[in-house]
């Protein structure tokens, strides 16, 4: 029996969680929020040591799992340091892939245990461990093919081939199925038959998810490890893995639901979608209609001479690293009396709230930074609206065209401003895979090339006028 | 394990608890919140101390270690990378700026 101090203690940890959440969902109190949960969860960790009861612990085991632990905590620490903020998406894929991986193997042991001689295994405590062997490796196997598509080791596009809507129901019978098996008649390899399937399962429904979708899947899988983490609180008998798993799950389904409507999507059609044909598939390549493009001479004209000009940042940006070249730019229009400001797109960059972090990190003041509701209105006014390595968020066929993989996603409306100009490497579509009919419009100019070279070329032409 | 219906109770009341608390949050916040409810879920490390601890078989060791190097990487990975993202508010120039976030963004 767990002594009654660790059990207070696992109480408070479970609070810290709590607060942790709350606090990460206000700009005011988040680093705090996150600070409380990091500390909740090493008291935690380091209480347990004291919590084994002397009976069953191999106490030649522990300083191997500490080794372990130091072993994971630098590799956590130099991931999360040194990885690009344009990476962190799939940095985040990752760790809760292996958060996953690690519920699912905590599952197994535990399986082990309870069929290995002497133990009669109780029907609710097998039917935990199935649910978190199953769910821990979907979420695994899901996260890292997440990882791929993000990390651009494979292609982002949907992945489809005919039989997939079977071969995925079809796993998902089977997984369930060898559950009811294991619960029955439990033995170690049903568990592991349990996993492969699992894996499998996870790999077939994120396959078909496009790229643009990618971020939702992210969190959903986030919430299943949550689920998988509450499952496996069950099964041990403790009550801090109980409340922490089924906090994530709960507030990762809901977070889910939140960012597909900022989106416009909702997690069925972003799942499904491509299973019942053509939603999120688009063109995908690029079109030889005529476009206009002009060279930094003619856009620095256009910009130097404009009242108001307004910049819409995409991921192109982050990936060529030009945010301090953008802001240098805009300083200098600022100087010359053009009012400027960023319209951020709930989804610009990979997640919501990304574009934030990456001109964050660019010293980019904080009020210049305008979110979508608060600037829609704006861009009637506007001379010139800089479009940089942005594509989807500006993309009418978001309230135009039905079909398209983005239609209903609330987008920016540029093309309610005089002048357009985007900055684009090629004509190339956009993560969503469509095409954009503003790059079209006859008052849209083209610049192509790198976006920091660009802007370069930009900033000396501006300065020069 | 004690009563079933006691850990289905306290399963209820933390998802009840879970959607109440970030109901409020603000689209910025999206991401960080994601990346800090990733990190709180790296607490499997817990049972994964738990099983390692009292394996008594060599196979059952190696996976546990496994299990506790995965754990320990998503629950330190997950805070770190939390605190990175997250320091874009740390030097707060418009105080009014973060004041009406903080009541609640569009997307709530």
């Amino acid at each position: 029996m767990t002594p009654t101090w660790v059990q207070l203690v696992y109480l408070a940890c479970a609070v810290c969680f709590i607060l942790a959440l709350k606090g990460l969902s206000s700009p005011k109190t988040a680093r705090a929020g996150n600070l409380i949960g990091a500390v909740g969860a090493v008291v935690a960790c380091v209480v347990v040591f004291f919590a084994i009861p002397e009976a069953v612990l191999q106490s030649e085991n522990i300083p191997l799992i500490l080794v372990a632990i130091a072993i994971g905590a630098v590799v956590g620490v130099v991931g999360a340091q040194r990885v690009q903020m344009t990476q962190m998406p799939q940095l985040v894929a990752l760790f809760n892939g292996v958060g996953g991986g690690a519920a699912a193997l905590v599952a197994l042991l535990e399986l082990g245990d309870m069929t290995s001689a002497g133990h009669e295994p109780v029907g609710f405590d097998l039917a935990a461990t199935a649910f978190t062997v199953v769910v821990g490796s979907v979420s695994f196997a899901g996260s890292m093919v997440t990882f791929a598509k993000l990390q651009e080791l494979m292609t982002s596009r949907p992945v489809v081939f005919p039989g997939l809507p079977i071969l995925f129901g079809g796993s998902l019978l089977v997984a369930v199925a060898l559950s009811v098996v294991t619960v029955t008649n439990p033995t170690l390899w049903f568990g592991v038959v349990l996993a492969l399937a699992g894996l499998l399962l996870g790999v077939l429904l994120v396959l078909p998810v496009g790229g643009a979708d990618v971020p939702i899947v992210i969190s959903l899988l986030n919430a299943f490890t949550g689920l998988t983490v509450a499952a496996g609180g069950y099964v041990l008998g403790n009550t801090v893995l109980l409340v922490a798993g089924t906090l994530v799950g709960a507030s990762g389904t809901f977070l889910t639901k939140l960012m597909a409507a900022a989106m416009g999507r909702s997690v069925m059609n972003i799942l499904f979608g491509a299973l019942k044909g053509g939603s999120t598939l688009g063109a995908g390549v690029a079109s030889d209609r005529p476009v206009r493009s002009g060279g930094p001479q003619d856009v620095a004209i256009l910009l130097g001479y404009a009242t108001k000009v307004i910049i819409v940042p995409g991921y192109g940006l982050a990936v060529a690293q030009a945010q301090h070249t953008l802001r240098e730019l805009v300083d200098v229009l600022e100087e010359r009396g053009i009012s400027t400001d960023y319209a951020i797109h709930p989804v610009a960059g990979r997640m919501p709230g990304h574009m934030n972090v990456l001109l964050a990190e660019a010293q980019v003041p904080y009020e210049q930074l305008k979110e979508m509701d608060d600037i829609n209105g704006e861009f009637k006014q506007a001379d010139v609206v800089l479009v940089v390595g942005a594509n989807d968020v500006v993309n009418p066929a978001a309230k135009t065209t039905p079909g398209a993989p983005i239609y209903g996603m609330p987008i920016l409306n540029a093309d309610e401003a005089k002048q357009i100009v985007f900055l684009k490497r090629s004509m190339r579509p956009g993560f969503a895979g469509i095409e954009n009919e503003l790059l079209f419009d006859p008052k849209t100019t083209l610049l192509f090339g790198d976006a920091k070279d660009t802007l370069g070329k930009l900033l000396a032409s501006v300065k020069g006028l | 394990m004690s009563e079933p219906i006691v850990w289905l109770t306290i399963f209820t009341l933390s998802v009840f608890v879970g959607v109440e608390v970030i109901a409020k949050v603000s689209s910025t916040l999206h991401t960080p919140l994601m990346s800090g409810a990733n990190a709180i879920h790296g607490i499997i490390l817990l049972g994964a101390i738990l099983v390692t601890a009292t394996t008594t078989s060599t196979l059952g060791l190696v996976v546990g270690l496994v299990a506790v190097v995965l754990a320990t990487v998503n629950m330190v990975g997950g805070f770190v990378v939390t605190d990175r993202m997250l320091q874009m508010f740390r030097r707060k120039p418009a105080p009014a700026k973060s004041g009406r976030s903080a009541a609640g963004g569009p997307q709530s």
